[in-house]
């Protein structure tokens, strides 16, 4: 039997198609996920996210467990209200989740994937030999995107000064968390509240001209903005310096789990790269399709049909010093794309450049 | 809810062939198929020409989350494809029984309709498909 969100039975109401997710029973699309799509690329959608699990450290040793176990640092925050992107890695440098962190008032509280829950809290218990408190929170959480979401959100919710809070920061009150974080390359919130205050905040936003969107939205979505899906584009086995997240660990003197295999990885030499790939020919790019370039071969990790540029693009796990342009095989022909630097479009905008 | 025209008759697979007047049969996917694969965004075609027989692969389509092969529900040779569908890939969607056709085939034997499934039973087959 699958899980519902609070929201289960407005997305059914609703008219979503409905796809267990992780365990979960959410909507893929309430209709064409292309117009969920442009809707959040254009003005505002939400998106039911309650799946994804928040787990609270509410003590000071918190800190120290976050330290030893994200592979950036959460001193980073400083002040409470900011929040961190960072990945948990196994001793073997391999990525075991990514998550953020946010900084509250009193302790830290981390969001990680759905699909990850049960191992992330072994591995969190397995590595807690300080006793921190580790709580597992059963609340909802809607991700409100968009140019126009924050002002519909505030005027909707009749919440001041959230337009005034900085990207990756975020406000407290009254047991719901508003932050400045998301996972489509556009402004916009993200709200973790309680699930008996889920379904009036969604009708009054949708009230509000904004458009429900789907998990397959989410995912084109966060492919255009180039961020990475965890169990796709990284895994157990494969360690940040090869999924484009060298930029989240932090190298300072502190000792990290995971940090001895990937400093002995950086020393030997890093031979893959996570990017991008754009084939502006007619087809569709998709997760497994071997990428055959000039230095040897690569493999797609994550490839979808772009609604906002109009071709296919794709993360895909490449030898290192792979650029210009390569080759897909698609049923069995080679098409031409181009290896480019993701994101692909941000705040509704082509962003990448053209290889030379 | 899907809609499965009482005139057509549909395959296994998801795609539906109607019997033309002057003799061709025309070929389409689905209300069913087309709600599944999400909005379409790429159809590739038979070759004009191409022999095929019936259950054969004829073709591709492909949406934003998935592809998926189209086979031929007849013997017969591919006379017509439809070209609408390469800049207007969506029509699929909009209209999968009418303007959203993908080919025409000249069947080698009209009788090879009486294998396909009416529409009851092809409306049976998606209602199990779903639970």
């Amino acid at each position: 039997m699958s899980r519902q969100t609070a929201l289960h039975a407005t997305h059914v109401a609703a008219g979503a198609r409905m796809v267990d997710f992780a365990g979960w029973d959410m909507p893929l699309n309430y209709g064409s996920q292309i117009e969920e799509h442009n809707a959040v690329r254009s003005s505002a959608g939400m998106f039911d996210v309650s799946h994804m699990t928040v787990i609270d450290l509410p003590d000071d040793s918190g800190r120290s467990f976050l330290r030893r176990l994200v592979a950036n640092d959460v001193d980073k925050l400083g002040e409470p209200g900011r929040a961190l992107y960072g990945v948990l890695l196994n001793h073997e440098g391999g990525v075991v989740d990514d998550l953020i962190v946010y900084r509250r008032a009193k302790g830290y509280r981390v969001v990680v994937n759905a699909g990850t829950r049960e191992k992330v809290l072994a591995w969190f218990a397995d590595n807690n030999a300080e006793g921190t408190a580790i709580l597992e929170r059963d609340l909802a959480m809607i991700a409100v995107q968009g140019p126009d979401a924050v002002a519909r959100f505030e005027s909707t919710a009749g919440t001041a000064g959230v337009s005034a809070l900085e990207p990756f920061s975020m406000q407290e009150a009254g047991g719901t968390m508003i932050a400045r974080t998301g996972y489509t390359g556009e402004d916009g919130v993200e709200v973790i509240l309680p699930g008996d205050e889920a379904v009036s905040l969604w009708r009054s936003l949708q009230a509000a001209g904004v458009v429900p969107a789907g998990l397959a939205a989410r995912d084109t979505l966060r492919l255009e903005a180039g961020l990475n899906l965890y169990g796709q584009d990284m895994d157990d086995t494969t360690s940040p310096l090869v999924s484009n997240l060298a930029w989240t660990v932090d190298w300072a003197p502190r000792d990290f789990i995971g940090r001895a295999a990937i400093e002995t990885e950086r020393e030997a030499g890093i031979s893959q790269k996570l990017t991008g790939l754009v084939m502006e020919g007619r087809g569709v790019l998709r997760h497994g399709q071997t990428v055959i370039t000039t230095e040897g071969d690569g493999t797609i990790t994550s490839g979808v049909y772009s609604p906002t540029l109009g071709y296919a693009i794709a993360l895909a796990r490449l030898p290192r010093a792979a650029g210009g342009s390569a080759e897909v095989e698609i049923r069995g022909r080679n098409h031409p794309v181009k290896i480019v630097r993701p994101p692909f479009v941000r705040h509704g905008k082509r962003v990448y450049k053209d290889p030379r | 809810m899907s809609e499965f025209p009482t005139d057509l008759k549909y395959a296994k697979s998801h795609e539906w062939a109607r019997l033309e007047e002057d003799g061709l049969v025309t070929v389409g996917i689905s209300d069913h198929a087309q709600q599944a694969l999400g909005d379409v965004v790429y159809v590739e075609h038979p070759e004009v020409g191409q022999t095929v027989s019936a259950g054969s692969e004829a073709g591709v389509v492909e949406s934003v989350k998935a592809a998926s092969d189209i086979y031929a529900p007849v013997s017969g040779t591919i006379v017509e494809v439809n070209e609408v569908l390469e800049d207007a890939p969506e029509t699929v969607n909009q209209d999968p029984y009418g303007d959203g056709w993908f080919f025409r085939i000249e069947p080698d034997d009209v009788s090879e309709l009486e294998e396909l499934l009416d529409a009851e039973a092809y409306g049976e087959l998606c209602e199990e498909d779903e639970h």
